[in-house]
């Protein structure tokens, strides 16, 4: 077939695009996860700010990707390369699935055991690091899985603003009405969401604690 | 904690009062809760706070570890006002066990009873010899050590539950309808062991029940509340004798169990 030939032939740039498509998600998911995961703490402890918090993820959510790429370009440290600007806007999508999945991870910890915990003396950060934390770590993992996810395949658009990855093939292939040029960028794509999906998904079984 | 100790009279017990609720209201969103509640709780004695739900009787044990405050009034713990420790050490000092035991499904049944001795920060050789005293205390083999909480049976856990509350070695034992889920086989041994464990540890505990049978085989005495308030406090022979038509009510149902009040007033 075409496309494999098409790629035997440029295994070399598929894999450079492949690793900054990698270098995108990870960087984009780690900082998500690093603002995220504590957000989702505070919200799941005071309920006032729960609401306005994942409003505003929902609404992010709700940007087209290639409008909020437009947006953030004028920025002025972002706007200087295309990378940072992408990894920024995938950070803000990967924050939703990650907040709420740390909310619900949380608020989802037995009543009986948060009263026990308290009752015997621990305090709050014992509270969350003993008993929080591990009760949901496999909730929260699954919101970072469902963020990797979704940050694969929004990495692709991230092209169209020359931020490399694999999206530089499929928009290539779009202009030259080749479906072998998309493809290798689709395949790759593709193979990499099922593959984290499958190494996030294991972890998380590793992991579960209830 | 002789048999016959004195009736409380207010000022001499003062002293020796392990735990005292001085004129203490509990409101929550415009509900009176708690009102008016006055109770002292000798050292050593297992005071048995009776009534039906909502009477307030959970909350009231609440109001001891600090887990909530009163909106007045205090309660002295030891002699003072529980509000002038660091509420941490003062939670620490008091066991405190609930209905569904509350243990950590995480931990297993070792690091569950061994929970406030470690952050207590103990030795782990001390530690681990303190959680095999335990289980054999509440009469757990020693192989159920390395389980988690899943794999224990209802009563197992509540033992787990009961050693766990232990462990730090409280003068106080705080317990919410500890043996309210189980059956009732299993409810009448843990009854028996926890009065032999009583006979032997001597702990002031609060114990907090909807079950006079329960109450007055538990108890040293019966503090029956109703609606947050408490209604009298007495030894269990002179509660089956009380003619308050609360106390009077609540022997009533018993005694009856089937035709109870409660099926004649629902039809």
């Amino acid at each position: 077939m075409n496309v494999f030939r098409f790629i035997l032939q440029n295994r070399a740039q598929v894999m450079e695009l492949t690793l900054e498509h990698l270098w995108l998600v990870g960087l984009s998911t780690l900082f998500a996860a690093v603002i995220g995961i504590p957000l989702g703490i505070v919200i799941a402890h005071r309920p006032k700010l729960n609401k306005p918090v994942l409003a505003s993820a929902n609404i992010i959510q709700t940007i087209p990707s290639l409008a909020l790429f437009g947006f953030l370009l004028p920025l002025p440290w972002l706007g200087e390369r295309a990378d940072r600007l992408a990894i920024l806007a995938l950070t803000l999508y990967a924050l939703l699935p990650i907040i709420r999945n740390t909310y619900t991870g949380l608020r989802g910890v037995d009543p009986a055991v948060l009263e026990a915990a308290r009752g015997m003396g621990l305090t709050d950060k014992q509270i969350l690091y003993q008993v929080e934390l591990p009760l949901s770590v496999s909730v929260i993992l699954s919101g970072v899985r469902v963020a990797v996810v979704i940050s694969i395949g929004l990495a692709t658009i991230a092209a169209a603003i020359g931020a490399g990855g694999l999206g530089e093939f499929i928009f290539r292939g779009l202009a030259m009405v080749d479906n072998s040029v998309i493809l290798a960028g689709a395949i790759p794509a593709a193979i990499l969401a099922l593959s984290a999906d499958f190494g996030v998904g294991w972890l998380e079984r590793r992991l579960r604690t209830r | 904690m002789s048999p016959d100790a004195p009736r409380t009279t207010s000022e001499s017990a003062a002293e020796s009062a392990a735990i005292e609720f001085r004129n203490v209201s509990y409101r929550v969103a415009g509900t009176q809760v708690i009102a008016g509640f006055n109770l002292e709780v000798q050292r050593g004695e297992t005071l048995v706070l009776l009534g039906r739900s909502g009477s307030g009787k959970t909350t009231a044990l609440k109001l001891v570890n600090r887990l909530i405050s009163p909106s007045s009034g205090e309660v002295r713990v030891n002699g003072a006002p529980n509000t002038d420790v660091d509420v941490i050490r003062l939670r620490r000092g008091i066991g405190y066990v609930i209905q569904d035991a509350g243990l950590f499904p995480h931990f297993t049944v070792e690091r569950n009873i061994g929970l406030v001795p470690r952050i207590e920060g103990w030795a782990e050789e001390r530690i681990r010899e303190r959680v095999q005293e335990l289980m054999r205390i509440v009469g757990l083999p020693a192989e159920m050590a390395t389980r988690y909480p899943h794999q224990l049976s209802g009563g197992q856990r509540q033992r787990v539950g009961v050693a766990r509350a232990l462990a730090a070695d409280p003068n106080i034992l705080l317990m919410d309808e500890p043996f309210g889920a189980l059956d009732p086989l299993t409810r009448d041994e843990l009854q028996l062991e926890f009065l032999s464990l009583q006979e032997r540890l001597h702990k002031t505990v609060i114990f907090v029940t909807h079950d006079l049978r329960e109450a007055l085989r538990l108890g040293s005495r019966i503090a029956l509340m109703e609606t947050g308030r408490l209604v009298t406090v007495l030894a269990p022979p002179e509660f089956m004798r009380c003619s308050d038509p609360c106390a009077a009510a609540y022997v009533r149902a018993f005694s009856g169990d089937h035709e109870g009040p409660m099926h004649r007033g629902t039809v």
